[in-house]
């Protein structure tokens, strides 16, 4: 895969101030906003190699424009995976540098971590043509900065994301979901803590709302996965909440799960909350005909609202946790909330020193970065 | 993060890379004043026999008299001594327990100590949200104290009695337990930061997800060069049900490093999974009297934690693999008194060394699992040509090598030999696709390697980032970098630089 002559496009884009925008599968083009018109799309289409997967030490290395099905599909043959599981959108075409700019994630994110947390190492191409790495291929390691992070839902702004090294897992052998349901948020939201206190090294812990009523579901990934599950549904009766069962055959409610973090005509909220948070949560986007799937031991939400609702009035209510519009993110005023002033003043200096020649989605990111 | 205790200290030669030398004393005397305006006489530090206690961190070799100590009591008087340091243009270093491995809180001559042992409140426990907020004093093991029995905070270096957690923040500390949990870095969700110009700032916060950049992940093993961390807010997470710890010896480490990487690619992620070689079990047991079989090849401790069953089940499969790898002595933990006896015993590992050599220098390399073999042959055929011994401990699910090499400071050059040797010990690792430290940091020990492992570019990305927070280069210069770097285009009127002062750098 070679690089240098991307990098020497992307400095000739820099000498002549032109504005670009690194383009993967195009699945999320509307998040965080448009950013200011005319910027240039840099595909990462010629980054498509699968540069290295070393089974033995579970890490790969990707081009950043690798699709996630085609790799996660060539560790499966493996018995491992990337435990990162975001929906991919359109025709499965979401790409890998995609989704570590958005910092995109999934259910899996609960037990495994999120992009952040799963990239070892990262090579960037920077706007004067530098092409740096950070970090490397070993999972731990502790020299120099750690770039990737800072990369790591960057939305493009600070570079262009070349290629990462990942951390793989194992692939569970079977999988059982605990699943029960309640009309109550509080109540729903109680037995979620309740759960998430317990060390049930569960690979996924949701809450789910939709219409007037919602689901919690945990799911195991091991060898006694269905017995776990079984013993979950047992606390979830307990915990006073209906219909609860185990279901080995799960990938379905999980396939529904991502596809609730998505909208094709609506907006997408994510709220950085806290797990206590969520019968607010829950409210605020009945409030707007809305549906919800929460990462409910993390705090963190995904809103579903219809085309024309109020993102501030969910802001309001939701205040000051904050409210990121993903998709529909160019029908907002503002896709981003305002991080604390000094904040975002260290932001804005990293983004002169990364991109001095300000054409990475200049307008594109918080606070007008 | 492992470390020698005093009494088995290396004694290297004394060496002061991280500070300017044969620069003009600066007189600062106004600053000191300031200082003791801001906390009080008796925590400003300025006389020899007080500031000795400071002069080096848990890395021995490497020793610096600051102009002053400063203790500051709270996150305000942080700020206002860092404050008053940029006004004066004085460099200055943040210090939590004093037991990092790489010489990072190394003080600097004519630069100010920043101490912040005496910060050591828990601020907050939210059990509900699985957070804690702590100030930075407070010492690793005293987090999974305050949340305990039911939550624990996985990161464990071995100096987790006395490690500080601004420390742990600073080095992005990871431990025994890393492998299946994750290092600091994946459990800070918030910090409250002094920048190096006297600004606080709160980055993240209980929650996850903080819109804008990362500069959490970007602060969190930054060594102490973007500011100092007044407040930190950290996830914690339920206690396993159950833990389950065996020992197998093998014949060889090669047998033992096969054991390894079956169970890893059999699913099983251990808690831990460490091993040791012959001659890190022979100074082991002479110490901690574990009835190890000395003489035996190579010793590893799998742990397996979590929910009872899967535990269960799991742990006869390590047996299984233990044994079908040559194992023919696996000893299982059958309480808990048994099992505090196989974590003394390989903790033992260091200390021990101090038995069986007068002084010994601690390695912190990485490699890929997989090229344990190859490179354990090429340490061994190093530790010949140099006629030294060198024993191996190794957590070894994640690749991390801490190879001790032994030698007699009493004998001239042995020690520089040492190094030597320590040194290619590294190069085997970048050679074998590694890193030169997968937990101790950079410092100023092992910012000479830098450019083996990160060419120019990569370098100037990394100093891109340091001049974002750190434009003046007052926290903590002359360490992680290789060479003395400034940074261009400072807003504001331009003010020398203390290593441009001092011939020491240059502006590019």
């Amino acid at each position: 895969m070679e690089l240098e002559p991307l990098a020497a496009r992307i400095r000739e884009h820099g000498t002549a101030g032109q504005a670009v925008r690194p383009v993967g599968g195009g699945t999320k083009l509307g998040w965080g906003g448009a950013g200011r018109e005319g910027a240039a799309d840099l595909t990462t289409e010629s980054l498509n190699e699968i540069l290295e997967h070393n089974v033995g030490d579970f890490t790969a290395v990707l081009g950043a424009g690798v699709r996630i099905a085609d790799a996660q599909a060539r560790f499966a043959a493996e018995g491992q995976m990337l435990a990162l599981d975001p929906p991919l959108g359109e025709a499965d075409g979401a790409t890998v540098g995609g989704m570590i700019a958005t910092g995109d994630s999934g259910p899996l994110r609960h037990r495994y971590g999120g992009v952040r947390d799963l990239v070892v190492g990262m090579t960037v191409i920077l706007s004067d043509g530098t092409i740096a790495k950070s970090g490397g291929k070993v999972i731990k390691n502790v020299a120099g900065y750690d770039l990737a992070k800072l990369f790591a839902g960057s939305y493009g702004t600070l570079g262009l994301i070349a290629s990462v090294s990942v951390r793989l897992h194992p692939l569970p052998g079977r999988n059982a979901t605990a699943i029960a349901t309640s009309e109550d948020p509080a109540k729903l939201a109680a037995a979620a803590a309740s759960l998430a206190a317990l060390p049930l090294e569960a690979d996924c812990l949701d809450v789910c709302w939709d219409g007037d009523r919602g689901h919690l579901l945990v799911r195991f990934g091991a060898a006694a996965a269905q017995h776990q599950a079984e013993s979950v549904v047992e606390r979830m009766r307990e915990l006073g909440l209906g219909d609860a069962r185990a279901e080995a055959e799960d990938d379905e409610i999980w396939n529904r799960e991502r596809a609730l973090q998505r909208s094709r005509d609506g907006i997408v909220l994510k709220v950085s909350g806290r797990p206590t948070d969520l019968p607010a949560v829950v409210e605020a986007a009945r409030a707007q005909r809305g549906t919800v799937v929460s990462r409910a031991a993390l705090g963190l939400s995904w809103m579903a609202l219809p085309a024309d609702a109020d993102v501030a009035a969910v802001r309001d209510a939701l205040q000051p946790r904050p409210v990121v519009v993903l998709d529909g993110g160019t029908k907002v005023e503002d896709a981003w909330p305002a991080p604390p002033p000094g904040t975002l003043a260290v932001m804005a200096r990293l983004k002169e020193r990364f991109d001095p020649a300000r054409i990475f989605r200049p307008g594109a990111y918080v606070g007008g970065i | 993060m492992d470390g020698p205790v005093t009494d088995a200290a290396p004694e290297g030669p004394a060496r002061v890379e991280g500070a300017p030398r044969g620069a003009p004393a600066r007189d600062l005397t106004g600053l000191v004043e300031a200082l003791r305006r801001i906390v009080g006489e008796r925590w400003v530090y300025t006389s020899e026999h007080e500031l000795r206690t400071y002069e080096s961190d848990g890395l021995l070799q490497y020793h610096v008299i600051p102009a002053a100590a400063v203790l500051p009591g709270s996150a305000e008087e942080v700020q206002a001594v860092v404050k008053a340091c940029a006004d004066a243009g004085v460099a200055w270093v943040a210090r939590g327990a004093g037991s990092g491995l790489s010489g990072g809180a190394l003080p600097i001559e004519d630069g100010v100590l920043i101490v912040v042992a005496r910060m050591k409140r828990v601020l907050d426990i939210d059990l509900a949200n699985q957070r804690i907020c702590v100030e930075p004093g407070v010492t690793n093991a005293n987090v999974s104290a305050a949340v305990g029995p039911g939550f624990f905070y996985p990161p464990d270096p071995s100096s987790q009695i006395v490690c500080s957690i601004g420390g742990n923040v600073a080095e992005n500390s990871g431990g025994a337990h890393c492998f299946k949990y994750g290092f600091t870095t994946n459990y800070v969700t918030g910090l409250e930061v002094v920048l190096p110009d006297g600004e606080m700032v709160q980055i993240g916060g209980m929650e996850l997800d903080h819109p804008g950049y990362d500069l959490l992940g970007a602060f969190v093993g930054s060594e102490g060069t973007l500011g100092v961390a007044t407040k930190v807010w950290l996830r914690v997470v339920p206690s396993p049900e159950t833990v389950k710890t065996l020992v197998a010896f093998f014949d060889t480490t090669r047998h033992a490093g096969e054991a390894v990487s079956q169970i890893v690619q059999a699913g099983v992620v251990p808690g831990a999974i460490e091993m040791m070689d012959e001659k890190a079990i022979e100074a082991s047991e002479q110490m901690a009297n574990a009835g190890y079989p000395v003489g035996r090849g190579a010793a590893l401790l799998v742990e397996l934690d979590g929910a009872e069953r899967e535990c269960e089940a799991r742990f006869e499969e390590v047996v299984g693999i233990c044994e079908a790898c040559g194992s023919d002595d696996v000893r299982v933990a059958r309480d808990e008194i048994e099992r505090a006896l196989f974590w003394k015993t390989r903790k033992a590992a260091f200390p021990a060394m101090g038995r069986i050599s007068p002084n010994y220098f601690v390695q912190d390399g990485v490699i890929p699992r997989t090229k344990l073999p190859e490179v354990l042959e090429r340490i061994e055929a190093l530790g010949k040509e140099y006629g030294m011994i060198v024993a191996n401990v190794f957590h070894a699910g994640d690749g991390n090598l801490h190879p001790l090499v032994c030698y007699d400071g009493r004998n001239e050059g042995e020690a520089e030999r040492a190094e030597e040797l320590s040194g290619k010990i590294l190069d085997a690792c970048l050679d074998a696709g590694g890193s030169i430290t997968g937990e101790h940091g950079v410092g100023v020990d092992k910012k000479k390697h830098m450019p083996k492992m990160f060419g120019e570019p990569d370098l100037d990305a990394f100093q891109r980032l340091r001049c974002a927070f750190d434009p003046a280069g007052l926290a903590n210069p002359g360490k992680v970098m290789p060479t003395p770097r400034l940074c261009g285009e400072v807003p504001g009127p331009y003010r020398q630089h203390p290593l441009e002062a001092a011939g020491l750098a240059e502006r590019f």
